[in-house]
């Protein structure tokens, strides 16, 4: 799992965009949740963890797939990324939920529970994203 | 337009949204003078040492909400496993969640394995997770074990570093309850002096440190036995009354009686039937 130090973990990391504002109703920014707006707020993140906890699985697995890589040779990483890309197309339209059972299976989070399981469960939101933006955004259209 | 957070689906795990809103409401009450409520803690004395053939874990039962006792009687002693039970210090909300995660986790992986899970599994598991959070999930934790390699004990601390130790203590009152086990711990001892050992270094902490009190609680881990002794000691019972208020009958002399007696009139009367199947 999380095997590697901190300073390798830099190097493979993701890099950072900017925090998105919250946008709340009418598309007017949602002052409550995120404060006023300025430029402090748009590139610093709220908590220390936000940003290793956006990224935490992309992180995850560029660190698996490198160590991979130096072990087994460039086919080993090649070959889970495909199969990872091929499982990945198997869902719903992006606003319904999806179980994505085939991409758990594959990558063994159907045999470990953590807070993404158990806190915010995406089923459970209270606010349903927008069809015709979301499928847009999903296609490269927008 | 809209950004990116609407586009794509929402994840599960921890939501930061509140965070920027309450360190402005911090600043805002820390100005006015008034202070923002305190997340219940469990500061506390838990220890743990290890005997001849397994391990004895014991923890008081104080719950404090910075001043005040929350909970009289709350239960530190956490399970993992049927072989593996763990103490929680610090945040009671964290190590309950860790310690239920965990349990989680251990279970669907020894049902994978087949096999009894490993104490270095668990101690494995928790300092992944705890290192993950980076020290902000509050719990300093004790376990212990017996699985098919012996007896173990782990204490791990919130930032996620872990010692393997024959005797650990954890909370506000370790340093009382680890005076105690320097000054008697011998190695390979038998299971009653250990217990003995535990409950004083426990009491250590109880009566010399203000985040712990009430009873002591005691878990006793061997090969294919445990005995969780709750409460193993009551060392600080509620005292009872001594003296009582109430009058005798006929302290007061009766001057008059008068009965009046009321008539009341069936005016309707009407029968439901419960549905008791």
């Amino acid at each position: 799992m999380n095997t590697r130090g901190l300073r390798s973990q830099l190097k493979d990391s993701v890099p950072v965009t900017g925090m998105g504002q919250h946008i709340g109703a009418y598309g007017v920014q949602d002052t409550l949740r995120s404060g006023f707006s300025s430029v402090k707020n748009e590139l610093l993140p709220s908590h220390a963890l936000e940003l290793s906890e956006k990224n935490f699985q992309l992180n995850q697995d560029k660190m698996n797939f490198s160590t991979l890589r130096n072990i087994q040779g460039l086919h080993a990483p090649l070959k889970l990324q495909m199969e990872y890309r091929a499982a990945r197309q198997i869902q719903r339209l992006p606003f319904l939920q999806s179980s994505h059972l085939a991409l758990d299976t594959l990558k063994g989070n159907d045999e470990s529970i953590s807070f993404e399981d158990i806190l915010n469960d995406p089923a459970q939101s209270e606010m349903v994203g927008e069809p015709h933006i979301m499928v847009e955004y999903k296609l490269g259209l927008m | 337009m809209a950004t990116l957070s609407v586009c794509q689906p929402q994840l599960g795990g921890f939501s930061f949204e509140n965070c920027k809103r309450n360190a402005v409401l911090e600043a805002e009450v820390t100005k006015l003078g008034c202070n923002i409520p305190a997340a219940r803690k469990t500061g506390t004395t838990i220890c743990g040492v290890v005997f001849k053939d397994g391990l004895v874990l014991g923890a008081d039962t104080r719950a404090t909400e910075g001043m005040i006792v929350a909970d009289k009687n709350c239960s530190k002693i956490h399970y993992i496993s049927p072989n593996i039970y763990c103490c929680g210090a610090g945040t009671a909300a964290d190590t309950e969640m860790t310690t239920q995660i965990i349990s989680s986790n251990l279970e669907l992986h020894s049902l994978s394995t087949s096999r009894l899970p490993r104490v270095a599994t668990a101690n494995r598991m928790l300092k992944q997770m705890l290192f993950r959070y980076q020290g902000h999930i509050g719990a300093a934790l004790v376990l212990g074990g017996v699985d098919c390699n012996g007896p173990h004990l782990y204490s791990i601390y919130p930032h996620g570093s872990t010692d393997k130790l024959p005797y650990v203590t954890m909370g506000s009152g370790s340093l009382a309850a680890m005076a105690v086990f320097e000054d008697r711990y011998k190695q390979d001892m038998e299971e009653e002096d250990a217990k003995r050992l535990v409950r004083d270094a426990i009491a250590a902490g109880i009566f010399n440190d203000l985040g712990s009190g009430s009873n002591i609680d005691l878990c006793v881990i061997t090969k294919g036995r445990v005995d969780y002794l709750r409460p193993h000691d009551m060392a600080n019972k509620k005292g009872v009354r001594t003296g009582n208020y109430k009058y005798k009958q006929g302290t007061t002399g009766v001057l008059t009686k008068s009965v009046i007696k009321l008539d009341l009139e069936v005016v309707e009367e009407t029968v439901q039937t419960m549905d008791t199947s």
